[in-house]
C-alpha cells in the first residue's frame, strides 16, 4: 500500500545531476535547499512529484530537481501546472515562479488558479524586480523605485501578493524569507499537505539587480523586531525580547503594543487563527508593512475547501454510475438513427 | 392522405427558412432535416445566422436562415439557390431574394410585411415588385392570424402564441413536400414532456399550417423527392462540431487514454467544447478555461500528465495559443489543437466562414516550428480526421494542427455510424521502466518520435521544457545541436507521409483541368466537377485532407494534367502553398473572400473559362 509505505529520502535524493547555475548569494539556491528538505518529509513517493514552472531566473528551478519536471514559457506554469494536476490529482505538483511571471504576464491565470482552489503548491518568488531580463521593475516593486524602465522612478502601485490571493477567494497563504531555511521548511510542509491552491510568498534576494531589499526586514540584527512569525493558536508575540505584540485597535485596526506597559499581558494580545474562514484579520496581517508594522511570516491563512481536481474527478464518477452511455457505441448508436436497408 | 393537384418528381431541392434571429428558423429547419434524413433523403444543411443574439427586430442584420439541400441521389452541399423560400419577415426576404431559383417558391408571412417592417427592411412598398419576384410562386399566408385563431381555445398568453408560427410554416412546407408530421410530433412531445401545454399548441400550429396549405391549393406545384439510394447501414444526422468531438472521444478509447479539453469558448468552435462537457459519461475531463492561452497550456499539462490532450478554437484565439504550440513542438508533447475557421482579420466575420488561417496553421509561430496540418472536408468526415489527428500525435508525438471551418462545423449531413472495432488501434509510444536511464529526446528510428514517460513511474523522472536540449534533456545552446534538433523535429513531421493515405482523384486520372482543392469547400467542388464531367468535360478534382506533411503522390497526379486550378475560400493561400512545395506546376486560381461558399456556378463558370482559354 502506498499510503503506508515510509519512504527514506534524503534531501539529496531529489538533486538533479544539473550543475545549479544561479549566481553566487542569490536566494533561490536557499530555496532549493529548503524545498529538498521538506519534499523528504511528506511521506510521497518521488515520482509523484511534478515541479512546473515558467520563465525568470527562479523558473530554473525543476531541472534541479530529480523528479519529473516542465520549465514550461512566460506567465503559463499555473495553467501547466493546473492540467497536470486535473488530469492526474494523484500527483504532487509544485509550481515555481516569480514575481513577474506570475502577477504581470500570468496574473489572469494566477487569480483563476487560487479562485478555483485546484490543490497545487505554488511557491512564488518575490524579489520586486525582473532579473533575468537584468533589471525592470516588476509589480511588486514599491513604488518610485528606479530601475532600467523606470529610470525616474515607478509611477505604479504594487501588487501586494496576500492580499491578491484574499481577493480572489484564496484559501492559504504563507510567507517566508529565503534565507530562513527551518521557517521555510516548515510552511512547505504544510503547503503540500493543504488541500487547495498553496500560494507561498518567498521574500527573495536578487543579489545583482535589487541586491539587499527585504534587508530592511530580513537582516540578522533586525528581522526579530521588524517580522513577526505567526503560528496557529499562538499569541502575536514579537521582538528581539519577546517583549510586543499585536491587539486589535476598535475591531477594525491592528495596533502594536508592548508587553507589561499600560497593563498589556499576553493573553490580551491576538491569537493567530490561520484556519477562520473569514479572512479579515488575516487580510490585515497579510497587509502590514514595515515600518507601521512587522512584516508577517508564517502560514497566513489555510482553510479548507472543495477543490477543483477533486470535484472534477467526483463529477465524472458521479455522471458515469447513472448515466446510459458507457462507451462510444452506446454514444454512436444514441439518438435519433435511421437503418438503411 | 392528401390529394395533390399537380406532383413534380424532383431529384433534388434547396429550402431555405429565413426570418428574425428570434423567430426558431434554426429548429424550424432542423425539424425539416430530419425528417427528410428518416424519409430516406439525402441532405445537406447549413445554418445562416448573425453574430449578434438578437440584432434589431425586423432588420436584415438581424435575419437568421436554415438552409436545406436534400435530394434523391448524393448531396454534397447546402446548395446555392433556393427552390422554396420561407420569409417571416420583409428583412429576410431582402437578405435572401437573390438566392432563389428563377420561378421558384416564395412563402411569407404577410401579418409582419407591415408598412413599418417594410420600411426597416429597406423596402419602399412592395417588396415583391421591388425584388421583380412578381412571377414567382408567391404565397402570402397570414401565418400570424392564423396561429391566433388556431390556438385561441387554449387560453395562452399571446406572446407564446405568436411563438408557434415558425410551427405553422414548417406545416406548410410538410405539406408541400408530402411529409409526415409524426417525427416533429414526437419531438414536441419530449421536448415538452413538462408542459403539456407548450407540446399541444405547437402541433396545433404545425397542423394548422399542414391543413391551411391543403385548403388555399395554392400551394402547386407540390414536390416529390424519393428516398436516395445510399449504401447499407444505420444512419444520424451529424454536424461538423460533434463529428470533431466525437472523433477525440472514439481516439480516446482506442488509444486507452483519459480525453482532456482545455478550452475557451468561441465561435464557431464552441460546440466542440461544449459537446465534450457533456460527455462525463464517457470520462472526459473538460476545462474551461479564463482564456485561450489557459485553454492549450491545461490541454499541455494534461499531455504531460498522459492524457490525451485536445484544444478548440478559432482563428483569433489560433493566434493567442501559438507560443504555447511552440512550447508543445519543442517539448515534443502530443496535442491535438482544433481551428474552426471563420472570416478573419481579427474579430472578423465571426459567423461566416473563410479557409484564410491556413498560413498562420502552418507558419504562424516563433522560429522553425512545423506541426502536422489537416483539414477536415464534410461535416461528417471531421469524425475521421479528428481520429487521425489524435492517432498522430500520439504515435509521433507530436502537435496536430486540425482545421475545420464555420460551414463544416454547423453543417449537417447524414453519416453511415461506424462501428469502433473497425477502427484502428491507437499505440503511443509509452516508455518504461525498461528505459531507463529515460533519455527524453532519445527518438525511434523510423518515426523519430521521442518515448512518452508519464509522471507517476519510478525510475523515469525527466525534465523537459521549451529551452533548446540535448538528447539527454540537458539545456543546451550548442551551435550543431541547435541545428540537429531542428532537423529531427522537422523530419518527424515529415516522416508522417510515410502513413498517411494517397490523394485521390475523383474522376479520370488525366485531363484538361484538375481542380485543387483542400478541407472545407469539398462539397461544392465535387458538385460542379461532376457537372462538369456530365457536361462531357476532361475535369478532374483533388481535395486535399493532410496539408502538412502532403502526401506522397502529388506531384505524379498534377503531370498528367493540362492546367491546375486551386479554388479557395481565400486570397490564395494554399496556391501560394502549393508553389513552394511543387514549384513545377503552373497553378491558377479562383478565390472568394465574402465569407460565404462558393457556389457550383463560380466553379463552373472558372473551369469553362480556363477551357476556353487554350
Amino acid at each position: 500500500m502506498a499510503e503506508t509505505q515510509i519512504y527514506k529520502y534524503t534531501p539529496k535524493d531529489f538533486k538533479s545531476d544539473q550543475e545549479v547555475r544561479w549566481c553566487p548569494g542569490c536566494g533561490d539556491h536557499a530555496v532549493l535547499n529548503s524545498v529538498q528538505k521538506a519534499l523528504v518529509e511528506l511521506g510521497i513517493p518521488k515520482e509523484k512529484f511534478a515541479f512546473i514552472s515558467g520563465i525568470g531566473c527562479s523558473s530554473r528551478f525543476p531541472y534541479y530537481m530529480d523528479t519529473f519536471g516542465f520549465h514550461s514559457i512566460h506567465g503559463r506554469a499555473t495553467v501547466i501546472a493546473t492540467g497536470v494536476k486535473a488530469a492526474n490529482p494523484e500527483l504532487s505538483v509544485w509550481q515555481i515562479t516569480g514575481d513577474g511571471d506570475a502577477l504581470a504576464i500570468g496574473g489572469n491565470h494566477f487569480i483563476h488558479a487560487v479562485r478555483r482552489n485546484i490543490d497545487i503548491n505554488i511557491i512564488l518568488f518575490n524579489n520586486e524586480i525582473y532579473g533575468l531580463t537584468k533589471g525592470q521593475y516588476s509589480p511588486t516593486s514599491t513604488k518610485g523605485l528606479v530601475t532600467k524602465t523606470s529610470p525616474f522612478g515607478t509611477i505604479e502601485e504594487p501588487f501586494s501578493v496576500g492580499e491578491l490571493v484574499i481577493g480572489a477567494k484564496g484559501k492559504f497563504f504563507a510567507r517566508t524569507i529565503d534565507t530562513n531555511v527551518a521557517l521555510s521548511t516548515q510552511i512547505y510542509i504544510e503547503a503540500a499537505k493543504h488541500k487547495g491552491t498553496s500560494v507561498i510568498e518567498v521574500l527573495q534576494n536578487c543579489v545583482i539587480f535589487n541586491d539587499g531589499i527585504h534587508d530592511t526586514i530580513a537582516d540578522k540584527e533586525v528581522r526579530d523586531d521588524r517580522t513577526l512569525i505567526l503560528k496557529h493558536g499562538q499569541p502575536m508575540i514579537f521582538g528581539k525580547n519577546n517583549d510586543k505584540g499585536l491587539v486589535l485597535e476598535g475591531c477594525r485596526k491592528l495596533k502594536i503594543v508592548k508587553l507589561g506597559e499600560n497593563g498589556i499581558t499576553e493573553n490580551k494580545l491576538l491569537v493567530h487563527d490561520a484556519f477562520e474562514p473569514n479572512p479579515g484579520i488575516q487580510y490585515m496581517l497579510a497587509n502590514m508593512k514595515y515600518p507601521e508594522f512587522p512584516v508577517a511570516l508564517g502560514v497566513i491563512r489555510s482553510v479548507p475547501g472543495p477543490t477543483y481536481d477533486i470535484a472534477l474527478k467526483e463529477q465524472i464518477e458521479g455522471v458515469k454510475k447513472t448515466a446510459k452511455i458507457k462507451c462510444m457505441d452506446d454514444l454512436l448508436m444514441s439518438g435519433s438513427t435511421w437503418i438503411v436497408e | 392522405m392528401t390529394k395533390k393537384s399537380e406532383v413534380i418528381e424532383r431529384e433534388e431541392v434547396v429550402i431555405r427558412f429565413s426570418g428574425d434571429s428570434g423567430d426558431g428558423m434554426q429548429l424550424t429547419g432542423t425539424l425539416f432535416s430530419d425528417t427528410a434524413a428518416l424519409f430516406g433523403n439525402d441532405i445537406s444543411t447549413f445554418p445562416d445566422y448573425p453574430a449578434e443574439i438578437r440584432a434589431p427586430q425586423g432588420t436584415v442584420g438581424g435575419v437568421s436562415g436554415f438552409q436545406v439541400h436534400l435530394g434523391h441521389s448524393e448531396i454534397n452541399t447546402p446548395g446555392d439557390f433556393s427552390d422554396v423560400l420561407v420569409a417571416m419577415n420583409p428583412a429576410a426576404l431582402k437578405a435572401n431574394a437573390r438566392w432563389i431559383k428563377p420561378g421558384g417558391t416564395i412563402i411569407y408571412d404577410e401579418d409582419n410585411f407591415s408598412a413599418k417592417n417594410i420600411e426597416k427592411a429597406g423596402y419602399e412598398k412592395d417588396p415583391i415588385k421591388e425584388e421583380k419576384l412578381e412571377s414567382y410562386n408567391v404565397i402570402p399566408a397570414p401565418i400570424s392570424t392564423m396561429v391566433k385563431e388556431a390556438l385561441k381555445d387554449l387560453g395562452m398568453d399571446p406572446k407564446s402564441v405568436v411563438r408557434t408560427k415558425n410551427m405553422f410554416a414548417l406545416g406548410m412546407v410538410y405539406w408541400l413536400f408530402d411529409r409526415k408530421l409524426q417525427y416533429t410530433e414526437d419531438y414536441f412531445e419530449k421536448k415538452f414532456k413538462n408542459k403539456p401545454g407548450v407540446a399541444k399548441a405547437n402541433k396545433i400550429a404545425l397542423r394548422a399550417g399542414y391543413y391551411y396549405a391543403e385548403t388555399i391549393e395554392a400551394l402547386h406545384p407540390t414536390y416529390k423527392i424519393l428516398p436516395a439510394e445510399i449504401a447499407k447501414g444505420t444512419y444520424r444526422n451529424i454536424n461538423g462540431n460533434t463529428a470533431t468531438a466525437w472523433g477525440f472521444l472514439a481516439a480516446a478509447e482506442k488509444s486507452g487514454l483519459e480525453l482532456f479539453i482545455g478550452s475557451y469558448p468561441i465561435t464557431p468552435a464552441t460546440g466542440i467544447l461544449e459537446e465534450l462537457a457533456a460527455r462525463k459519461d464517457l470520462g472526459v475531463k473538460s476545462f474551461q478555461a479564463e482564456d485561450e492561452i489557459a485553454g492549450i497550456c491545461t490541454s499541455l499539462g494534461a499531455s504531460f500528465a498522459g492524457d490525451l490532450a485536445v484544444t478548440s478554437t478559432s482563428g483569433p484565439g489560433l493566434a493567442l495559443k501559438s507560443e504555447a504550440i511552440g512550447l508543445a513542438v519543442m517539448t515534443e508533447l502530443p496535442i491535438v489543437i482544433v481551428n474552426v475557421q471563420r472570416g478573419g482579420p481579427s474579430t472578423g466575420l465571426p459567423t461566416k466562414t473563410e479557409q484564410a488561417d491556413l498560413m498562420q496553421a502552418l507558419y504562424g509561430r516563433n522560429g522553425e516550428c512545423p506541426v502536422v496540418v489537416i483539414a477536415s472536408s464534410t461535416p461528417s468526415d471531421c469524425f475521421h480526421f479528428a481520429f487521425e489527428a489524435a492517432r498522430i500525435a500520439l504515435e509521433h508525438m507530436t502537435p496536430v494542427l486540425l482545421l475545420s471551418d464555420s460551414y463544416l462545423a454547423n453543417g449537417t449531413e447524414p453519416w453511415k455510424i461506424p462501428a469502433m472495432k473497425d477502427l484502428p488501434k491507437i499505440n503511443p509510444p509509452f516508455a518504461d521502466r525498461t528505459t531507463t536511464p529515460f533519455l527524453p529526446y532519445k527518438r525511434d528510428e523510423e518515426s523519430l518520435a521521442r518515448s512518452w514517460a508519464i509522471p507517476g513511474i519510478a525510475g523515469l523522472e525527466h525534465r523537459i521544457g521549451g529551452l533548446e536540449k540535448t538528447i539527454k534533456g540537458t539545456v543546451s545552446y550548442t551551435p550543431e545541436n541547435h541545428e540537429l534538433m531542428v532537423n529531427l523535429r522537422a523530419g518527424k513531421v515529415e516522416r508522417v507521409a510515410n502513413e498517411i493515405p494517397d490523394l485521390k482523384v475523383h474522376g479520370p486520372i488525366s485531363g484538361d483541368i484538375l481542380v485543387v482543392g483542400w478541407g472545407g469547400s469539398f462539397g461544392y467542388l465535387i458538385t460542379a466537377v461532376r457537372e462538369l464531367q456530365e457536361e462531357g468535360h476532361k475535369v478532374s478534382l483533388v481535395n486535399f485532407n493532410f496539408i502538412n506533411p502532403l502526401p506522397k503522390n502529388v506531384k505524379e497526379i498534377f503531370r498528367k494534367f493540362k492546367k491546375i486550378v486551386v479554388c479557395e475560400l481565400n486570397s490564395g493561400q494554399f496556391a501560394d502553398y502549393l508553389r513552394i512545395k511543387h514549384q513545377e506546376f503552373t497553378y491558377e486560381q479562383l478565390n472568394k473572400v465574402q465569407g460565404i461558399p462558393f457556389t457550383i456556378k463560380d466553379i463552373k463558370e472558372k473551369c469553362i473559362k480556363m477551357l476556353e482559354d487554350k
